[in-house]
């Protein structure tokens, strides 16, 4: 990439910077973010010519398209302002203005014209038992389209619980032999996001983390987001103070379930499932939107294990019995700082911008670098 | 000359669906629908507790989230004779509605708008004439110039950029495309703006279901939403009055925009009222239940025969025998061994996969009858239901599609028969649509009222007894009849069977051969170019399928599958 190709007026105008204080912005940005030289000029021809959008292969196995339908009730951003400005969805079976022969047709251009370069994102679980019969997309077996689709995507993505580990069909005696895309793609690394759906926004903050910087954002032993899916729910349950003071809901509106206490005794899977329900919530309303916010236990249903394997109504595994007993002194805490406002507003405008490029830095990633931290 | 073609797969839908047609003289004289997934749910509920059943079912369907929680908590209600209090009634009554709301407005707008809007001709509209169009419509305060200039700017930027996404294999240009560009433009903007309001309905479903898709409030003996004026508790008048707000902003969306659109679009398809129509039979149930014991509906039920309104035969409450004796599936054409139709309770079913064979077992999908007929189920049943009952919603907003219908399309002579019908049925949705947001209005004010009171109930504890036990709980869900079929023994799960909207209306052949809803409306349909088979799509979309939902088995035995050929 040769820097005196790009055009920069435009950015010069958008955000109020000289050319060459922009691009030794971008510099410091990647550097900061460990990505090299050519990343931070492939950031800046993205914020320079942000025409191409990165393009995303979408897969439906057996699945219930609750992702997508999530997905249908995301706001940051909205899935019209994702697919009209952030990611160029080349193919997925329930947005597809055509159908047949002419969507299988576009899906394999689009597949050959950005090989290597493509996202992959699977939703739904890979049947593989009788040889992938039990589902079946213009002919071939699911199992036959993920691995021809996977060979050279430059990420893959499982979103929801059936992509990330089978899901709700895997649940014993699992009749079709539904496994999951990791299981599915040894030897490549697949991020998952489980959830039955996943939080959208846990998706959309992976994904545009990869089309903002180039790579995956850092993951846990699960290929889970770490970011997403780094603490257990327990431990940012408000309703946690009750389960360590001792006050539970015995059943559905009971005193204890009344007065909002903890609901660990009727079930809940919050002590062994990671997820960030808790302080993200659903669907943008706020006020205790989210499962254990109407008073019913949380089931699990992004845990592997957990989620239509348990009973419902057992208890949980308690990983963690009580906050944890020290605390830094506060004069040991680290001082904050470094960053000042302009920076920050800066490297906002720099990031928001970028989304619209993709081909800076989707360059295939080993497992490595993926679970890096 | 015979064509034969095969749509597979088919898109803008839930799940995977295969259709194939054979076309005689530009017209369909054969039709096949073959669901192509089978995940076999049934089979995994079998042994569990019953109480978290709803869990497994809510998961058929990501679009039809809500409807399977629901219906299965009703189904094991049932078999225990469990009385649920008002408060958890209405509570999962507003879920329904506003995911029924929900449901319609997507796919009309961007499941199924495609099918009719040339995208790319928008292009063209003048923006100044196509508000002015849209305001001599409807009083929807997102018609102005402005608007119109903004939304055709942005599809110029999304065009330009070569990469047209999802819209790449669109038919634009096609010859059955006949909008006018400024009728175009004014569906792409509502398509948008559509895409917003839609959560509207969204919040109101969360804000009482945890989250959506999928709710878990759901209880087998109410809801999990516990109701309290003097401790931090759920449900409280600060988030009905938050339920209210999104209530009234869908209200002017739906009935001043979708209620329009639809008719006025069906106006420049007119041909489209005399092609697609089905089985004619209709079937649907009751819902809405205002009290405890489920025996008062606030929308009918009932069965039409031979598309004659006089012949309906009342369906009345959750215990009707009328109803639950009258359901069986076939699988003699589906990929499952047998040849009976059998009741839902006494269902038997081992996969048996032979591939397509015309003449055969094609599909996953089995093929449910009502007393030996086939049935259409959907907005469309439902409408004809409430005419034919009386009731005063249906009445009142099928005249209304009417008038503007003819209006616009300046043809005062159009008959009734004409919603037996591909655009029928978009027009019943829209009709349908209306009633529930009625619906919502009527069910939030019934549970402020009641919570006033001093009634602060939402569930009645489950008792199992020993022995065995049999359920049906039943929906009137967006896609239309909905039946979960539960037998419980020693408190577990002997045998589960659900027959969804889907597989009445997408069932291939049945045992006595008679072909189903979709394969029915198929048949005569126009093919201008079976290489894009434009045609095909618009009559299967105008059922909304949900395939997903559709497929399912049930085995009393808990036999393993060993009869699975392998290609």
């Amino acid at each position: 990439m040769v820097e005196k190709e790009l055009d920069f007026s435009e950015v010069e105008k958008r955000l109020g910077v000289s050319r060459r204080t922009f691009l030794k912005f971008c510099t410091g940005v990647a550097a900061s973010l460990g990505l090299s030289t050519h990343a931070a000029i492939a950031m800046a021809a993205a914020v320079a010519d942000p025409k191409r959008r990165p393009p995303v292969i979408w897969l439906h196995g057996q699945e219930c398209t609750g992702p997508t339908e999530a997905l249908l009730r995301s706001e940051q951003p909205s899935l019209e302002h994702l697919i009209l400005d952030l990611i160029s969805v080349d193919y997925h079976q329930t947005l597809d203005a055509g159908a047949g022969h002419q969507v299988e047709a576009v899906k394999k251009k689009a597949m050959q014209d950005n090989k290597g370069k493509y996202l992959l994102v699977i939703e739904g679980a890979i049947p593989i038992k009788d040889n992938g019969i039990y589902c079946k997309i213009a002919g071939e077996t699911m199992l036959d389209i993920t691995n021809e689709a996977a060979e050279h995507a430059a990420a893959i993505v499982a979103f929801g619980s059936c992509a990330s580990w089978g899901g709700v069909q895997s649940a014993s005696p699992n009749p079709t032999g539904a496994t999951g895309a990791p299981q599915v793609l040894k030897d490549k690394t697949v991020v998952t996001i489980p959830g039955c759906p996943p939080n959208p926004a846990n998706f959309i903050g992976t994904v545009l983390f990869f089309v903002t910087y180039g790579k995956l954002p850092p993951i846990d032993d699960k290929g889970r987001p770490k970011w997403a899916y780094g603490r257990l729910i327990h431990e940012n349950c408000y309703r946690r103070p009750h389960f360590d003071a001792g006050r539970f809901a015995n059943e559905f509106g009971d005193e204890g379930h009344r007065k909002g206490y903890c609901l660990y005794k009727l079930g809940c899977k919050g002590p062994e499932t990671y997820n960030n329900c808790p302080s993200l919530e659903y669907n943008n309303i706020g006020g205790g939107v989210w499962p254990v916010g109407v008073g019913h236990p949380c089931f699990g249903c992004s845990e592997k294990g957990v989620g239509f394997d348990k009973p419902m109504f057992s208890l949980a595994d308690v990983k963690t019995h009580t906050p944890p007993n020290m605390f830094p002194a506060i004069e040991q805490r680290e001082a904050s700082g470094g960053l000042t406002a302009g920076a920050a507003a800066l490297a906002g405008a720099a990031a928001g911008a970028a989304l619209g490029a993709a081909a800076m830095g989707a360059k295939k990633l080993d497992a490595k670098e993926g679970d890096q931290d | 000359m015979t064509t034969r073609i095969t749509v597979d797969p088919i898109t803008r839908i839930e799940g995977h669906l295969r259709i194939d047609v054979e076309v005689d003289d530009g017209k369909v004289s054969k039709a096949w629908s073959s669901g192509q997934m089978w995940r076999g749910i049934e089979k995994i509920l079998v042994g569990r507790d019953p109480r978290e059943a709803w869990s497994y079912t809510q998961r058929f369907c990501g679009v039809c989230t809500t409807v399977h929680a629901i219906t299965s908590v009703r189904a094991v209600e049932n078999a225990l004779n469990l009385e649920v209090p008002l408060n958890a009634q209405l509570v999962r009554n507003i879920i329904q509605a506003a995911h029924a709301i929900q449901d319609h407005i997507v796919h009309f707008y961007h499941l199924s708008a495609v099918d009719w809007v040339d995208v790319v001709s928008a292009l063209d509209a003048d923006p100044v004439a196509t508000s002015k169009l849209a305001e001599s419509l409807s009083d929807w305060s997102l018609n102005g110039p402005h608007e119109m200039k903004a939304v055709q700017e942005r599809l110029k930027t999304f065009v330009g950029s070569g990469q047209l996404g999802p819209f790449a294999s669109g038919y634009w240009g096609h010859p059955a495309m006949k909008l006018p560009p400024e009728v175009n433009l004014l569906a792409v903007a509502h398509y948008l703006q559509a895409l917003d309001i839609q959560n509207h309905a969204n919040k109101i479903v969360a804000i009482l279901g945890g989250k959506t898709p999928h709710i878990q409030n759901v209880a087998v003996g109410g809801v999990s939403n516990s109701i309290g004026h003097d401790a931090p508790s759920v449900l409280n008048i600060e988030r009905l009055m938050l339920i209210k707000e999104f209530i009234d902003k869908l209200d002017h969306f739906v009935k001043s925009t979708y209620m329009t659109d639809v008719p006025a679009i069906g106006a420049f398809y007119l041909d489209w009222a005399g092609i697609g129509g089905g089985v004619n039979n209709y079937l649907t149930v009751p819902d809405f239940p205002v009290d405890s014991k489920g025996t008062e509906f606030m929308l009918p039920g009932g069965f039409i025969e031979n598309a004659d309104l006089a012949s309906l035969k009342p369906i009345k409450t959750f215990d009707d025998a009328y109803f639950r004796d009258g359901v069986a599936e076939s699988s003699k054409h589906a990929w499952y061994e047998g040849d009976k139709a059998l009741h839902p309770w006494d269902g038997e079913t081992e996969p048996q996969y032979t591939d397509f064979q015309d003449d055969g077992q094609y599909s996953w999908v089995k093929a449910p009858t009502f007393y030996g007929k086939r049935a259409e189920v959907g907005p469309l049943a439902d409408v004809l239901v409430g005419v034919a009952s009386g009731h005063e919603g249906y009445t009142r907003y099928l005249n209304q599609t009417m008038d503007i219908l003819k209006a616009v399309s300046q043809n005062p002579d159009i008959p009734l028969a004409a919603v037996h019908s591909t655009i029928g049925r978009h027009a019943a949705r829209a009709i349908r649509c209306g009633v529930m947001l009625d619906t919502l209005h009527d069910q939030w004010q019934r549970l402020v009222d009641n919570i006033g009171t001093g009634d602060l109930d939402t569930f009645n504890a489950p008792e199992f007894p020993k022995g065995e036990i049999k359920g049906v709980g039943f929906h009137q869900a967006p896609r239309g009849t909905l039946s979960h079929w539960v037998v419980i023994e020693d408190g577990k799960i002997k045998n589960y069977q659900a027959v969804v909207p889907s597989t009445w209306n997408a069932g291939p052949r049945d045992a006595d051969g008679q072909i189903g809803p979709y394969e029915s409306s198929l048949m005569d349909n126009p093919v201008a170019d079976p290489e894009k088979p434009l045609e095909i799509l618009r009559t299967v979309h105008s059922f909304d399928p949900c395939i997903a939902c559709a497929i399912h088995m049930v085995d009393t035995e808990q036999k393993e599958i060993v009869k699975v050929k392998a290609l």
